[in-house]
This record gives C-alpha cells, structure tokens and sequence, in this order.
C-alpha cells in the first residue's frame, strides 16, 4: 500500500497513455498492473473493480476511478492543472476535448489494415493540419505567453504535446507549417517532469509493435 | 443582447440536447439559433465562431463554448450541479461519462440503415440492461438517496434521467428489473424545472425522425 496510485491497462498506449502523461508532467510517481491477458481483464470485471466492466481505471485517493476523463480531470484538479476558475476551466475543456478527437483518430492507426494505413495516415494528417494545429498556433501567436490558457501549465499543454508527438512519430514534419508549435514543443520537452517522461526507461509506452496488436485485441475480446 | 445563453445548433436532439437538458434543469432560459442550410455552418466557420469548425455552439458569459463536455462541465460548474469537491465530481465525471457512451447508441441509431436498426436496437437494450442500469440502480440501493451523488441534484442525475428517457423511447419496458430507477424517474419527473422541461412546449426537441437525418446530412455533409 505505497500511497501512489495504480494504473490497470495492458502494456501499451491506448487509452491510458494520457493519463500516464498527465501524472508524469504532474510530478507524481504510479505503479502500473499490465493486463497481460483476457483472464486478467475478466479477474478485474469479476472483482467488482471496473464500474462499466471498462479499462483504464486508476485507483488513487482510495477510489477505483474508470472513464478517461473522469480519470484525467482529477488529477488536473488535484494537481493544479485545471486553470485558476470556471473560464479557464472551459477554455482547457474546449481544447482538450478538440485534441480528444484527434487522439481518437491517431490512437486508431496502428491497428488499420495494411491496405488502409495510408489513406487513414493522410485524414489524420489533414485532420492535424486543417482543423486542429492551426487553433493551437492561433492560440499561442494571440496571447504571445509560453502555455495555452492563463499563463499557466495545464492539463491542455499536456494534451497537446502528447498528440504532437504522437503526429511525428507518424510523420515527422508534421510541425513544419507551425513555427510556434515548434517552440512550444521544445519548452514544453524542457519542463523537468517533461523531460523526465521523455527519456528511455520512463512509463512513456513506445507505438505498439504490429507482433503485439492481436495480444491486445485478445485481451479485449 | 439578452445575457441568455444562445444555442447554435440544427432543429433537433443530436448532440445539443444534453445541453438543453442541463440549462433547463438548472431553471436558464436559453435562446436558440437554428441552422437550415450548410451555407450557415460555413458562414460560422469563416466568423471564427467555431473553433473547430463544428456545432454545438452555444454563447454564454461572453464565451463562445464549442465541444459538448466543455459546454456541459461550464454549466454545472456554474449553477452548481457539479458537487462540493473534488472526489464527487470525480463520481459525477465518470458517471456522465458511461451514460454518455450508451447515448452515443441513442445518437447513432437514425443514421444505421433499415436492415440494422432492429439488432441496434437489441444492443442498446443489452448495454442499458446488463452494463448501465444496473450500476445506477445499486448506487442508489446501497445510499437510499433520492440523487446519485452527495445527496444532492447533479449533472449526473440530470443526464441519466435524460437517458432513461431516450432508451424508453426505443425500448419501452427498459426499465422493469429496475425499481430504484423506476423511483427516480418518477422523483426526477416532478421536480419543477424538469416537469417544465417536459411538458409540451418547451425546448425538449421530439424523437429524431427522417426529417431530422436528412437535415444533419445536407448540413453537416456526413457521407
């Protein structure tokens, strides 16, 4: 019983990836039980540990909590990461909720067809280019500051650069048309728990391996 | 100018709705802006209305709020339907979250063809009845409390009697194992600013019809 809160997933990105960032960039040390199989999903169900029969779920402060974003705004709350009101709440929601969808698209891709990747590649990428990474750059040439909302880290800043790098893992000029992206992504990668999740033997999971994807989607099915 | 929120959507349920639920519930009188053509989704995109370039919209406090979760976590924040503190609005997050993935069901079955809606329709039964309900139904066995969290009106609340509703339009004796939520949907019912949401006349949109999927289509150009 270390006191730390514990991380229920299988060994890999997906949905928990977030998570894992967002205690990282808050300072705050977790241990992790990788489900390996689908007797240690069905061990968990049975436990009456996962409310919706659902991973990820993360116990801390004596809570079993499941959804994502259930998961992701208390520990904002927690650890500060929230903005310091009601409207800067709203304005880390809206953000956060917008590289949601992204995510949605990118987390997706490792486990396309072979036949489909590059089409599903190019939508992301247009996705990234048109719709998402331009609202950020906008957001940060408006205000001029060094974090998206109040001058302050947040839960946004985290969101974003996790899905930055995650886009240049996939292509890696994807920045190129977004100078201060960039530079956010080099300040952001120089915040010391930052830099700390970055380096090899961290919790960062790398992209799941294609030998690897039908263990995960066994364990789910 | 009134200094109501203003709602940006098209005229019917889709992903506004819960948003019209929880004002209403919270006793705000709202004004809507209805889009009829895609020409006025364009025109919003070009005015940076849109921060996406997607709806719902909806105007309030000087904002203007786009992606349901952050207009919704607002308004609760706001008319404080969010709990006391941290942990409950942790219960509160993740039961609007599991409520919002059966009505993501709700939301999808008018645009799934013939063929498929009757097994749809089959699943959202399963989903409500083996995953969803029954997690409500204890939560309010195990308190005894007329609301899900605190003892107090909710979001939470709110959205699940919402969903209650929209599973009962599509599967009308859903909720015969569950005599708890039975209770609370009647308890929910009578409380004066849903009993006013839920007469006629009110912002309540009707049960998404032919109607209703040809206008999202032409709008916002699903293919």
């Amino acid at each position: 019983m270390s006191g730390k809160p514990v991380l229920h997933y299988p060994n890999t990105r997906g949905r928990m990836e977030s998570v894992r960032w967002l205690l990282a960039a808050a300072g705050v040390e977790f241990e992790e039980r990788f489900l390996e199989k689908k007797e240690d999903l069905q061990k968990l169900k049975s436990d009456g540990s996962l409310l919706f029969q659902q991973v990820p779920m993360v116990e801390i402060d004596g809570m079993k909590l499941v959804q994502t974003r259930a998961i992701l705004n208390y520990i904002a709350g927690k650890y500060n990461l929230y903005g310091k009101d009601l409207k800067e709440r709203a304005l880390i929601d809206m953000y956060v909720e917008g590289l949601a969808d992204l995510f949605e698209l990118i987390m997706y891709h490792e486990f396309k067809p072979a036949n489909e990747k590059e089409k599903d590649l190019a939508n992301i990428m247009d996705k990234a280019t048109n719709r998402y990474l331009p609202v950020f750059e906008k957001v940060l040439k408006d205000h001029g500051h060094d974090f998206l909302v109040g001058n302050k880290l947040s839960k946004a800043d985290v969101s974003l650069l996790e899905n930055i790098l995650w886009l240049e893992e996939l292509k890696p000029d994807a920045l190129a048309k977004f100078p201060l992206l960039q530079s956010f992504k080099a300040r952001m990668s120089n915040i010391p728990n930052i830099k700390k999740f970055l380096q090899p033997g961290s919790a960062k999971k790398p992209l799941i391996q294609e030998k690897d994807i039908p263990n995960v989607i066994a364990i789910f099915h | 100018m009134s200094g109501k929120p203003r709602l940006t959507y098209i005229n019917g349920r889709g992903r506004m709705e819960s948003i019209r639920w929880l004002l209403a519930a919270a006793g705000v009188e709202f004004e809507e802006i209805f889009l009829q053509t895609r020409e006025q989704l364009l025109k919003l995109g070009q005015d940076g209305s849109l921060l996406f370039h997607q709806l719902p919209l909806v105007e309030i406090d000087g904002m203007k709020l786009v992606q349901c979760r952050a207009i919704l976590s607002y308004i609760a924040g706001k008319y404080n339907l969010y709990g006391k503190d941290l942990k409950e609005r942790a219960l509160i997050d993740m039961y609007v979250e599991g409520i919002s993935d059966l009505m993501q069901l709700i939301l999808m079955f008018p645009f799934s063809p013939p063929e498929a809606k009757e097994k749809k329709i089959a699943t959202i039964a399963e989903k409500a009845t083996e995953r969803y309900f029954p997690v409500f139904e204890k939560v309010l066995k195990q308190h005894g409390q007329d609301f899900l969290v605190g003892n107090r009106f909710s979001w939470a609340d709110v959205q699940l009697m919402e969903a209650i509703l929209a599973v009962e339009e599509k599967v009308p004796s859903v909720l015969s194992g569950f005599p708890q939520l039975q209770a609370f949907k009647t308890k929910m019912s009578n409380m004066p600013t849903i009993k006013k949401f839920l007469q006629p006349g009110s912002p309540r949109k009707p049960p998404p019809d032919e109607n209703y999927v040809a206008t999202v289509m032409k709008i916002f150009k699903l293919d």
